[in-house]
Parts: C-alpha cells; sequence; structure tokens
C-alpha cells in the first residue's frame, strides 16, 4: 500500500474527503458571518446561536408536529431569519454606526441568553433527531465508506454558498445591497428602503446558520450549547480569509476543513488549535486576511 | 469562701465544656457548598438536579443537625480547573464552608481537593471518573463516592474482552479523566489476553468525530472503545453508526455512559451497547421510590450520580451528627467507621484513600421492543462484587496507603 508519511493514501484520501465535508459546513457558517459583516458592519456574535436555533428548531417542530426533514430545510431558516430579524430591528438598529464593540457585546449578550434560556428548557444532554430514510446508508468507495447524508451536505452546502456568493456579486439586487451599505443616504435618495434591506440582510445571514443547523441536525448532537464552540473557529475562518469577503469566506472554510482533517490524522489533539495557529500566521503576513482587501 | 470558689469554678469549667461541645460545630452552622457544571456538557448528569437531590438528603436529614442550621452555597464550576479553585478557596477561607459536594470533570476535582487539602475541609466527589483522584491524587481532605475509571474498565472492558474483542483502538478524550480511563482500559484488556492496537487522543469537546470513526475503521481493531464522557461519547456513538461501523464488523464500547446520554441516544441507536454504572433507578422498590421522588421534583429520572449525592450528603450529616463535629478529619473518620446502607449502597464502606467501595454493575441497553417506556432503558447483567470492582489498595500509590 502506498504510505504518505506513515498513513496509508487510503486513509488519507478519506480524510480529505472528511476535512471538505467539514469544509463546507465552516463555509457556509462563516459565509452568513462575512455577509452579515461585510455589508452590514455587525460582528455577530450570535451566529453560533443561530445556529443551534436552527438545529433545534427542526428537532422541536418533528417533535411536536411531527414536520419531516425536508421541510424543516426550509421552515426552520424562515423561522429562525425571522427571530434575527426582529432582533435587528428591536436592537441592533439602536446601535448602527456605533463602533464595532456595541454590536460584538450586544449579539454576544443575547446569544448567552438565548442558549441559557434553552439549557433550562432542553438540558444539554441532547435531542433525538433520526436521520432521514432517504439518506439512511452509504456507498463504498473503496478507500472509505461515505454516508449518503455526508455526500447531499457537502452538494447543498456547496450550492447555498455558490448561489449566495452569486447574489451579492453578480446580481443587481447585490449590487443595491453593497451600495446601500457603502452610502445609505444616497441610496435613500434613489428611493431605495435601505432600513429594510438592512434587516433583510440581517435575516439572511442568520437563515444561512440555521440551514447549517438544520444540516447538521441528524449527524450531531442537539443541544443548545452546539454553536459556542463552533461559532469562534467559524470566526478564525472568517479572519483568515479576510473580514467581509463573501467568496473568501467560502474558499478559507473549505481549505480549514481540509487543514483539520489533516492535523486530525497526524496529530489529533492538535486539531482544535490548528485552525487558531493559521490564523496567527496569516495576520502576521496578511492583516487583512487572505482575500481582504487593502484596508 | 474556698467553697464558693470551688462552686465558681466547677460552673466556670462547665460552662466552658458545654460551649466546647457545641463549637464543635463552627459558627453552630453545617455549611455545604455544591460545585458542578452547572451549564455545560456535564450538567445534567449532575447539575442543578444534584443541587436537587442535596437539597432532598437535607430535607430527609430534617433540616437540622444537633440543633445546628445546615446552609448550602452553589457555582458552576464551569468544567474550569481556574474558576472552580478560585470559587472554593473563597468558600472555604472567607464563608466557612465546612464541606464541597457534587464536582464533576476530573480535573476540577484534582485541583479542588488540593485546596480543600491545605485549608482542612472536606470534598465529596460524586461525579467524577478518573480513578487517579483516590490513587496517586489522594488526600486525607476527600473521599470519591460513586464509581471512578476502575470498574468502568473492569466491568465493561473485561467482558467485551470475554466476548472475543481482543484486539482495541480506543478513543480518548485528551484530559485527566480520558487519559485515566485509557489506562485502566490497556491493563484490563492485556490481563485479558487482548492488546490495544492503537488510540486517539481527541481535543474536548469534540462534535465532528467522522475523522476519527475513519481511523477507527482504518484500524481493523475488533473494538473501538471509547474513552469520553458526555456530549463527546453520544456524538461518537451517533457518528459510528452513520459510518457503518458495527455493521462492518467492529463493536462499539461505551466505557462511560451515563443514564441522561442513553436517554438521549435512544434505545433504537443504542440498543445492545453494554456498560458498567454504580447504580440504576430501576433495580428495587427502595431505588424506584426514591426516583418517583426525584422525578416529582425535576421530571427526570435520576442519574448514579444524582443518586450519589443524595446518599453520600445523608451519610455526611449523620456522621456529623454522630460526631457532634464538622471538623474535617472527625466526620471523615466517622464516615468511614459507619457502612453505609441505603438506597445507593449496600454495605458500602469508605476506605483510607478516600475511595467508597460498594457492587456495581454491569448493564445493557434494551432494545426498542424490550423498552417499555422513556426512561425503561437497561438491564442488569451482573453484579460485580465491591471488593472485585475498584482498584485493590494492594495496587495503590496512595499516600495514606503507605502510611
Amino acid at each position: 500500500m502506498t504510505m504518505i508519511f506513515g498513513v496509508p493514501l487510503a486513509v488519507l484520501s478519506g480524510q480529505l474527503l472528511i476535512g471538505v465535508i467539514n469544509g463546507a459546513f465552516y463555509a457556509l457558517l462563516s459565509l452568513g458571518l462575512a455577509v452579515i459583516f461585510g455589508l452590514l458592519k455587525i460582528i455577530n456574535f450570535a451566529h453560533g446561536a443561530m445556529y443551534m436555533l436552527g438545529a433545534l428548531v427542526t428537532v422541536v417542530l418533528f417533535d411536536l408536529m411531527g414536520v419531516n426533514y425536508w421541510v424543516a430545510l426550509f421552515v426552520a431558516p424562515l423561522l429562525v431569519g425571522a427571530f434575527g430579524i426582529l432582533i435587528e430591528y428591536f436592537l441592533l438598529r439602536r446601535i448602527a454606526g456605533q463602533d464595532h464593540i456595541y454590536s460584538l457585546l450586544l449579539t454576544f449578550g443575547v446569544a448567552l441568553i438565548i442558549q441559557g434560556v434553552l439549557t433550562n428548557i432542553y438540558g444539554v444532554s441532547g435531542l433525538r433527531y433520526s436521520m432521514p430514510d432517504l439518506f439512511k446508508g452509504g456507498m463504498n468507495l473503496g478507500f472509505m465508506f461515505l454516508p449518503y447524508y455526508r455526500a447531499w451536505v457537502i452538494v447543498v452546502a456547496l450550492l447555498v454558498c455558490f448561489g449566495t456568493w452569486f447574489v451579492i456579486e453578480k446580481t443587481k439586487l447585490g449590487a443595491y445591497l453593497r451600495a446601500g451599505t457603502e452610502d445609505s443616504q444616497l441610496m435613500q435618495g434613489f428611493g431605495i428602503n435601505v432600513p429594510l434591506l438592512v434587516s433583510l440582510t440581517y435575516g439572511f445571514g442568520v437563515m444561512l446558520a440555521a440551514f447549517a443547523g438544520v444540516l447538521a441536525a441528524p449527524i450531531y448532537s442537539v443541544t443548545p450549547v452546539m454553536g459556542s464552540n463552533t461559532l469562534i473557529v467559524v470566526f478564525a475562518v472568517v479572519v483568515i480569509g479576510g473580514m467581509g469577503s463573501i467568496g473568501g469566506a467560502i474558499i478559507t472554510g473549505i481549505l480549514m476543513g481540509v487543514i483539520e482533517g489533516l492535523t486530525k490524522t497526524f496529530y489529533p489533539p492538535a486539531s482544535s488549535a490548528v485552525i487558531f495557529l493559521v490564523m496567527v500566521v496569516v495576520l502576521m503576513f496578511r492583516p487583512n486576511g487572505l482575500f481582504g482587501k487593502e484596508a | 469562701m474556698t467553697m464558693m470558689k470551688k462552686l465558681l469554678a466547677s460552673a466556670v469549667a462547665s460552662t466552658l465544656m458545654v460551649g466546647g461541645a457545641q463549637a464543635e460545630i463552627s459558627n453552630n452552622t453545617v455549611k455545604i457548598g455544591y460545585l458542578a457544571d452547572m451549564s455545560g456538557t456535564y450538567r445534567d448528569l449532575a447539575g442543578p438536579n444534584g443541587l436537587k437531590a442535596l437539597e432532598m438528603a437535607i430535607k430527609d436529614f430534617g433540616g437540622k443537625v444537633n440543633g445546628a442550621k445546615i446552609e448550602v452555597v452553589s457555582a458552576d464550576d464551569r468544567n474550569s480547573p481556574d474558576t472552580s479553585s478560585s470559587t472554593v478557596r473563597r468558600w472555604v477561607e472567607n464563608e466557612d464552608v465546612d464541606m464541597v459536594a457534587g464536582m464533576v470533570a476530573s480535573s476540577v476535582s484534582i485541583a479542588v481537593s488540593k485546596i480543600l487539602e491545605e485549608n482542612d475541609r472536606l470534598g465529596i466527589i460524586s461525579g467524577s471518573a478518573a480513578s487517579s483522584i483516590t490513587n496517586e491524587h489522594c488526600t486525607p481532605n476527600h473521599i470519591h463516592y460513586v464509581y471512578d475509571t476502575y470498574p468502568l474498565a473492569n466491568g465493561t472492558a473485561s467482558a467485551v474482552v470475554k466476548e472475543g474483542g481482543k484486539t482495541w483502538y480506543m478513543l480518548t478524550a485528551d484530559y485527566a479523566f480520558g487519559q485515566a480511563l485509557e489506562s485502566d482500559v490497556r491493563q484490563v484488556v492485556e490481563a485479558n489476553g487482548g492488546e490495544v492496537i492503537g488510540a486517539v487522543r481527541h481535543p474536548f469537546p469534540t462534535q465532528d468525530f467522522s475523522s476519527f470513526i475513519l481511523q477507527a475503521q482504518a484500524s481493523g481493531a475488533d473494538v473501538v472503545g471509547l474513552a469520553n464522557a458526555g456530549s463527546d461519547t453520544t456524538n461518537a456513538i451517533t457518528t459510528a453508526s452513520e459510518f457503518g461501523l458495527t455493521q462492518s464488523g467492529q463493536t462499539l464500547a461505551a466505557l462511560l455512559l451515563f443514564l441522561t446520554d442513553v436517554h438521549a441516544l435512544g434505545a433504537e441507536t443504542a440498543q445492545g451497547i453494554q456498560l458498567t454504572t454504580g447504580w440504576y433507578w430501576d433495580m428495587n422498590d427502595e431505588t424506584r421510590e426514591w426516583s418517583d421522588r426525584f422525578m416529582d421534583e425535576t421530571g427526570v429520572r435520576p442519574t448514579m450520580v444524582h443518586a450519589g449525592i443524595y446518599s453520600s450528603t445523608l451519610h455526611y450529616l449523620n456522621s456529623v451528627a454522630a460526631a457532634g463535629s464538622d471538623d474535617a478529619q472527625t466526620v471523615r473518620k466517622q464516615m468511614m467507621d459507619t457502612p453505609i446502607n441505603d438506597m445507593f449502597a449496600k454495605n458500602g464502606t469508605i476506605r483510607v484513600d478516600g475511595r467508597m467501595v460498594h457492587d456495581m454493575y454491569l448493564a445493557e441497553v434494551k432494545t426498542p421492543a424490550e423498552s417499555k417506556s422513556e426512561w425503561d432503558l437497561y438491564k442488569i447483567l451482573r453484579t460485580i462484587p465491591a471488593d472485585e470492582a475498584y482498584r485493590p489498595l494492594s495496587e495503590s500509590k496512595c499516600k495514606l496507603v503507605k502510611m
């Protein structure tokens, strides 16, 4: 068997694929953060909580009303997105234009409250959610067993990422968005409802997080604290990619998934630290991140 | 005149003596500090419901000990030895806390027991797993009550090896508890003629286990042993089932599973998994009666840790009453001299190293067909007698044993 650094090639290929799958998750989550920061200049520390809400709403909808996975894939992000819009309208709007630190602290506080309340209700052991029947089982790729569900995750996550990038960077709506946040007064003058645009953008970023949450529900233990660890990693991804760079967030997300996957193979104890190590190195040489615009 | 003096002197002396006897319960208050993970990954196995169990014990005891009042303070340990150390330091140095109960993450318990030793207060650890707590980390100031990694390894690992699982691959949480459990498993597996052919130390906590499960599959080992706890274990089991680990002929051995974890996984996913437990709510009328009361208070069935917190608090208060003192060493001696007979343990004894030894149980998770209700999850396969379950004192590295 071919070996690379003492690891069989087959095992390594499997790990690379797993890395890409996890990277697709990171991409989806960091994309939402990058949209919110890039367009609204809000550092959204509630992003992990929104991811968790997406997963939790999926489980609760199923338990209470028997709502299945496919419906939840649309309904849960919409519900959580609407909740995000309420947060924007009632809270974030009041500190618009202030220093970044205000939005950071406010969203962090909101996240802690949501997490604390739900922990009191649901505990932390995890809620049960079964894999949709369609995705039970998997295929043998020769070098690894690939569960159908993971294959689905990678396809749908990348589609959503690409779609978002396309809308923001290549369409008229995206142009309005970018212009509206660049010079809101001018856009108001053109008759565009900028506050509405801001609310919808925040809601959309939150929806992306919740969508990742729905994808996570069948494979990870769904608990009110599931977002808190993920959040920090995803922030590091956004910083590495360049704060606010939409394409950067997607590419960096996948790249970091792969780097983390390789670390899990060669030196597992470092796998939770490696992304931060990369972040330090990147910031030393490119303070604006890999894909950030020059300041 | 001399008569008067004598009378006066004896009156003074007797007042002093009475005063002295009363002063043995310091400040006329027995103050208990409850320290546990109240909000993080280990919340459900002890947490706020453990505090309820502790309060149930105080209520059942009568609310006062020899006329002295009983006070409770509580704090979230945040799974951090640093946070816990500063909390406990404040409790014992400024707030006259006599006994610290609860304690979950092993790293927390080890840090806290050092502070208790410096200040000569008592700690009763119910949630932690590391057997090193009463081995190399033993102190004259703490008791380890419910279970530890030695019987977990001994019960589960030896049963699995005897069923033919000779080669093992370990997924180990990379901190004190996981390492202790891994080394205890290694000993048991090797003693029974098996071999540990590989191990991964994963960060605590880890959400995605797919990479580690893939490595475990590639190892070709008969058994994949999980030396982790809480959401790490449930995530690993879920991912293993997703990646078809058991279909490909490997066995999954979860070395530490709490009732709350199995409840979260459900009988469908967890069926057939063997585990070792110190107690189960549905063993006899006594355990069921207490569990019903616990469920009325909390809405859930108790874990072995909840039952242990109740039992150990009651044993502590009985010992304070019998000794007429809340001095750590006096109470600890009294607790050691009295066997424990209640709904939690039969003839449980506390050894010189602080280990409470009692019968343990090898259990198997029921199939969905066998499970009659939400919490009807285990069938007990075997009782592991106390003297066989725990590390014998002859193998101990504890400084108190050699004395």
